[in-house]
C-alpha cells in the first residue's frame, strides 16, 4: 500500500441480515489529511467508522489501518491496534458511572504511566478546547447532548491518537461551538499531524476543514476528490446533495 | 421433518450459548492470570452487593431454619428422638440450603443487576467506547464482578448458615423445648468441618455462574430497552437453573460418592 495512505476499506461489502448496508465499498484515507464523508441519513457513515476501528467486521472485503488488515485479527490484538485510532461517538458514549473528567482522563489513566496531576491538566485543556469548563466532576446524566458530545470529542482527542474518526462532531451544536470544534480538528492536524476523518452534515465546516471529501450513496463512496473538486463537481448526485435540492437522481 | 430442523435449530443455538460463556471464562482467566485486576471496582463492587444482599440473605435463611427446625421437631419429639433436631437443622443448612439459597437469591438480586447494566452500557454503545479506546470490557467489567461475587457469596453462605441455624435452634426451644445445648451437641456430631468447606465450594462455584451468565447476557444484549429486559429475565432464570443442577451434581460427588 502506498504510504501516504493510512488507511483504506477494500471492496468492503457489509450486511445485517437481509439489508446490505455497504456494497463493494473502496475508501482511502489520506495520512496527514482530512477526509470528509457526507451522505444521507442511514447511508452507512457510522458503520464506515466503526469498521475503521475495529468494531466490527466486514462481511467481505478488508479494511486496512496503518499497515495492519484488520479483518480476522482477534480482539486481543486489536485492542492494542485500538490505541493508536480514536473514535468520537455520534451519541458521545460516555461511560455513566464516571464524571466527566474520569471519563476523558481514562485512556490516559488506563494507557500510560503519567502522575495523576499531569493528567489532570490534560483533561483541563481538552475539556477547555471544546469550550468545556467547570464540568470536570459532572456526572454524564447531569449534562445536555451538545455537553456530552464535546466531552466524547475532548475523550477521543485527549491520547493525540495517529488517526481520530469523528462521527458528526458539530451535529446539534450552537454555530460558535461549531466553529470552535472545526477549529480544533484543523489545529490537530497541523500541530500533530494526525489523520482525521469526519462525518458532517455541515457544509460550512466541511469546506472550512477537509481536504479530501467522499460522498457515500447507496452503499458506495460515489464521488471522491480533494475538496474544490467536489466543490465544483458536475456530478448530479454530488450538485443535489450540495444544494440540497429535492428534484435530482437522489429519491426523496 | 419440522420437528428434528427446530431440534437441530435448538443443539445449533445452545451450542453457541456455551461457546460464547466458555470464551468469556477463557478471557477471564487470561486477566487473571495477567493480574491484569481493577482492585477499587473489585472492591466497591464488593461492598455494593455483599451488603446489598446481606438482609434478604438473612431473612431467607433465618425463615428456612425455622421452618426446618419445626417440621423436624414435630416429627423427631413423637418418634422420641428430639435430640437429633439440631443435627437435623444443620446438616440440611450448611451442606444444601444454605449454599442453593444464598445464590438463589444472589442471582435474583445480583446477576439481575450486572446483566441489566452490562446491556445498558451495550445499548448506549458504552461497550464499543471501552473497545475503541483499547480496554477490554472483560478486564474492566467481567473480572471486578467475577471477583466481587467469588469473595462475597461464600461470605454471605456463612452468614446464611449460622442465622438458620439459630433460627432452628429457637424454634427447636420454643416449640418442642429442645434445650440449646442438646441442639448443639447434636449438631456437632452431625457435621463436620469438611461439611462447611464443602457448602463454600458449592458456593464458590455458583458464584462464577452467576457471575458469567449475568455477564454474557448482558453483553449479548440487542435491541434497546426492551432488550435490556430480556437479558435480565434470562440471566435470572438461566443462573438459577444451573445453580439447581450443578448443586445437584456437586452434592452427588462432593457428598454422595462414598
Ligand atoms: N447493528 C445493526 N443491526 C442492523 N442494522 C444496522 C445496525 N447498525 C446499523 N444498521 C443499519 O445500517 C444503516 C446505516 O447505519 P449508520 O448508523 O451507519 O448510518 P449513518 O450514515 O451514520 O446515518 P446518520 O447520518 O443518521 O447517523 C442503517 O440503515 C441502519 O439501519
Ligand atoms: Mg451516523
Amino acid at each position: 500500500m502506498d504510504a501516504s495512505i493510512y488507511a483504506r476499506l477494500d471492496d468492503v461489502t457489509l450486511s445485517f441480515g437481509e439489508h446490505v448496508i455497504l456494497k463493494n465499498c473502496n475508501l482511502d484515507i489520506v495520512r496527514g489529511a482530512i477526509t470528509c464523508i457526507v451522505g444521507l441519513s442511514g447511508a452507512g457513515k457510522s458503520t464506515i467508522l466503526r469498521l475503521l476501528d475495529g468494531l466490527i467486521e466486514p462481511s467481505s472485503g478488508h479494511v486496512y489501518v496503518d499497515g495492519h488488515d484488520l479483518c480476522h485479527t482477534p480482539e486481543r490484538k486489536l485492542v492494542d491496534l485500538r490505541q493508536k485510532t480514536s473514535l468520537a461517538f455520534q451519541f458521545a458514549a460516555l461511560l455513566d458511572s464516571l464524571t466527566i473528567g474520569e471519563n476523558v482522563g481514562l485512556p490516559l489513566r488506563e494507557h500510560t504511566a503519567l502522575p495523576d496531576e499531569k493528567i489532570r491538566h490534560i483533561v483541563d485543556d481538552a475539556l477547555e478546547s471544546v469550550g468545556l469548563r467547570h464540568i470536570y466532576d459532572s456526572l454524564p446524566n447531569e449534562l445536555s447532548g451538545g455537553m456530552l458530545k464535546r466531552a466524547g470529542f475532548a475523550r477521543a482527542i485527549v491520547t493525540r491518537p495517529e488517526l481520530v474518526l469523528y462521527d458528526e462532531p458539530t451535529t446539534g451544536l450552537d454555530p460558535i461551538v461549531t466553529n470552535l470544534i472545526t477549529d480544533t480538528i484543523l489545529r490537530l492536524r497541523e500541530k500533530l499531524d494526525g489523520t482525521a476523518v469526519v462525518i458532517s452534515h455541515d457544509l460550512h465546516s466541511i469546506f472550512r476543514m477537509a481536504d479530501y471529501v467522499a460522498m457515500l450513496f447507496e452503499g458506495a463512496i460515489i464521488a471522491y476528490g480533494p475538496r474544490e473538486e467536489i466543490r465544483t463537481s458536475t456530478n448530479p448526485f454530488v450538485q443535489q446533495f450540495l444544494t440540497g435540492s429535492e428534484v435530482g437522481p437522489i429519491p426523496v | 421433518m419440522r420437528l428434528l430442523e427446530r431440534f437441530g435449530e435448538g443443539t445449533i443455538a445452545f451450542l453457541e450459548y456455551l461457546g460464547g460463556i466458555f470464551s468469556l471464562v477463557g478471557e477471564s482467566i487470561r486477566s487473571l492470570v495477567h493480574a491484569q485486576i481493577r482492585y477499587a471496582e473489585t472492591f466497591v463492587q464488593s461492598y455494593e452487593l455483599g451488603l446489598g444482599s446481606l438482609l434478604i440473605v438473612l431473612l431467607t435463611s433465618l425463615f428456612t431454619g425455622m421452618v426446618i427446625s419445626l417440621e423436624s421437631a414435630q416429627q423427631a419429639v413423637q418418634f422420641g428422638i428430639g435430640s437429633l433436631v439440631g443435627g437435623a437443622v444443620t446438616y440440611t443448612s450448611v451442606r444444601e440450603l444454605g449454599p442453593m439459597l444464598t445464590a438463589v437469591v444472589v442471582a435474583g438480586r445480583v446477576g439481575s443487576a450486572i446483566a441489566a447494566e452490562i446491556g445498558s452500557m451495550v445499548v448506549t454503545e458504552q461497550i464499543d467506547a471501552l473497545r475503541s479506546m483499547g480496554l477490554s470490557p472483560v478486564r474492566f467489567l467481567v473480572v471486578p464482578r467475577l471477583l466481587a461475587l467469588a469473595f462475597m457469596l461464600p461470605l454471605l453462605t456463612i452468614f446464611a448458615d449460622i442465622i438458620s441455624i439459630v433460627g432452628g435452634m429457637w424454634i427447636a426451644q420454643a416449640y418442642a423445648h429442645i434445650n440449646p445445648a442438646t441442639f448443639i451437641s447434636s449438631a456437632r456430631q452431625a457435621v463436620g468441618f469438611d461439611d462447611v468447606v464443602k457448602g463454600l465450594v458449592k458456593a464458590l462455584v455458583f458464584a462464577c455462574i452467576i457471575a458469567f451468565v449475568g455477564c454474557y447476557q448482558g453483553l449479548s444484549t440487542r435491541g434497546g430497552a426492551a432488550g435490556v429486559g430480556r437479558a435480565t429475565t434470562s440471566a435470572v432464570v438461566i443462573s438459577i437453573i444451573l445453580i439447581f443442577g450443578t448443586n445437584f451434581i456437586m452434592s452427588y460427588l462432593l457428598f454422595g460418592a462414598h
